[in-house]
């Protein structure tokens, strides 16, 4: 699904933050990523959802070479990917549906088409009563669930996650982290950055650990 | 791993579906919000530089027009001189000037100053009470040309040849001052508008910059989930296109709506002196259609480029996410 060979990444001139990485995520497969702050976890993250390119190296996601690709094509293959971000990145002027639903409107779907799809989504994580609200006036816990919803409700084959738990309390990590085990056995590929062990201790998976811009894989 | 049961007990809140309590979800409301204080900022913005570019517009176009009436007013007129020759009979020489004045082709009215009318052009400078009978008092005669282009070169000839004392003065050297006036108001308002279109294009990319940058949120999370380029940009492109619009009609019908009223109270004072002396200088202050057109153009050009900035930012904005 997702190939490294021989990656390296530089900002500008700078010195490689990312170094020789060669490792492969399969599909259906769940890892942990991990190490200290500053060893290149958003990079390696930014690299995998397309929004960076590698300086050197060969980077194949879903069978294409991410060099050789415009754009538009990137926007596309970005689709088959979700992203849940640290700071949920919910639009503050969109109710919970409408940041739920906003990747299928960016595909240009009729809001009919995929409404019964949303609200159920919604149900699921739990936001069934929220969906009118607007994200300032969601709990952490809510932002957080309706962030992973936005990430999975175009059923991604990827799910990429940047410290899901980082924001929420113990009680509701483990909850988030149910779901994504849940969405992993329905057959989405899930990678979880982290700095939290004690959420990896919760789950027996492969973990990535990058360690000054070098990973090693522990499976 | 932990125990699936209990798992999911603990998760029976996140998963157990709930009922919405008569809520309908309505997915409408616009990827870029519509109301923001930087977007109002920059409505009020657009609207005062199209205000302010429009009444540049609309000054320069009546300053345009009334040169050009000052201008050909005085260029649809030529006057005779006839001035009294020893020996020869000034009313009869008139008559004759008049004649072949009206002979001439193209020539409309022919009007003779009588004896009194010539006097009284004469009162400024020598008072009034003055017996002018001892005066060599030359009489005027004013030959209207309602087309105006018309060649004057056969009557000065015949009145030179066929009246004493007769000389026919067709204001060239006025008009040749008159003009370069003109033009040099008309260059200068022109300069000035050029000017003051260049700073509200200025002013709106920088404003709508502005405006934009709050919106880089929106456009990353656009971004990350997958939109394209085109998409992002269109979204921004409608929504900052309506802002200039809205800024654009208020500033520029407010302009539009002071030369109307400009236009009525003008209206008011005419017959009066002061508002002769006005209307001389500068027209009736009607803008006319073509000024009307120009600041509609105008408004359209602010919207349109606010609507390119918008676009331009986006683009760059992508840049730098990617």
């Amino acid at each position: 699904m997702v190939r490294f060979e021989n990656v390296g990444l530089r900002y500008g001139l700078g010195p490689e933050v990312l170094r020789d990485l060669n490792f492969a995520i399969e599909p259906r497969s769940f890892q942990f990523l991990t190490g200290p702050s500053g060893a290149g976890k958003t990079s390696l993250l930014r690299l995998l959802f397309l929004s960076l390119r590698p300086t050197r190296g060969l980077l194949t996601v879903f069978n294409h070479d991410t060099s050789t690709l415009s754009k538009d094509s990137l926007a596309t293959l970005r689709r088959r990917i979700g992203i849940v971000f640290q700071d949920f990145r919910l639009l503050d002027h969109m109710t919970t549906y409408e940041n739920v639903a906003l990747p299928f409107r960016v595909m240009g779907k009729d809001e009919a088409s995929y409404r019964n799809e949303v609200v159920e989504l919604l149900h699921w994580v739990g936001l069934g009563d929220r969906m009118g609200a607007l994200p300032p006036v969601l709990s952490g816990g809510e932002k957080q669930r309706a962030a992973i919803a936005r990430a999975v409700i175009a059923r991604p084959q990827l799910l990429l996650a940047d410290e899901p738990t980082g924001n929420v309390d113990p009680n509701l990590g483990q909850r988030l982290l149910r779901l994504f085990i849940e969405l992993n056995k329905s057959g989405t590929t899930v990678l979880i950055a982290t700095h939290d062990i004690s959420l990896m201790d919760q789950y027996d998976c492969r973990r990535l650990v990058l360690h000054e811009g070098r990973l090693h894989a522990y499976d | 791993m932990t125990d699936t049961r209990t798992d999911l007990q603990i998760d029976e809140e996140l998963m157990t579906p709930r009922t919405m309590a008569g809520y309908m979800p309505i997915g409408d409301t616009p990827i870029v919000p519509k109301r923001s204080i930087a977007g109002r900022a920059l409505v009020a913005v657009v609207a005062i530089m199209t205000f302010l570019a429009s009444l540049t517009t609309g000054a320069v176009m009546l300053v345009r027009s009334s040169a050009v009436e000052w201008q050909s007013d005085v260029a649809r007129e030529v006057t005779i001189q006839v001035r009294p020759v020893d020996g020869k009979n000034l009313d009869a020489e008139v008559e004759r000037a008049v004649e072949l004045a009206r002979a001439a082709s193209g020539v409309g009215e022919v009007r003779a100053y009588s004896k009194e009318e010539s006097a009284r052009l004469l009162e400024p400078w020598l008072g009034s009470g003055l017996s002018f009978e001892e005066l060599p008092v030359p009489r005027m005669i004013v030959v209207k040309l309602p087309s105006g282009g018309v060649d004057l070169a056969p009557l000065k000839k015949a009145l030179a040849e066929k009246v004493a004392g007769a000389s026919l003065d067709d204001h060239r050297a006025w008009i040749d001052r008159m003009r370069t006036m003109a033009q040099t108001t008309i260059a200068g308002g022109i300069g000035l508008l050029i000017l003051m279109l260049v700073a509200t294009v200025l002013s709106v990319i920088f404003a709508t910059r502005g405006a934009m940058a709050t919106n880089r949120p929106i456009v990353e999370v656009l971004h990350f989930i997958g939109a394209k380029s085109g998409f992002i940009a269109g979204q921004f492109q409608r929504h900052f296109l309506m802002l200039g619009l809205e800024g654009g009609v208020i500033g520029g019908g407010l302009a539009m709506l002071l030369f109307g009223v400009a236009g009525i109270v003008s209206g008011w004072g005419v017959g009066t002196a002061s508002g002769e002396q006005v209307a001389t200088l500068f027209g009736s202050f009607a803008l006319g259609w073509g000024g009307y057109l120009a600041i509609v153009a105008q408004i359209i050009l602010v919207a349109v480029v606010t609507a390119i900035a918008s676009r331009r930012t986006v683009n760059r904005t992508l840049e730098t996410v990617e």
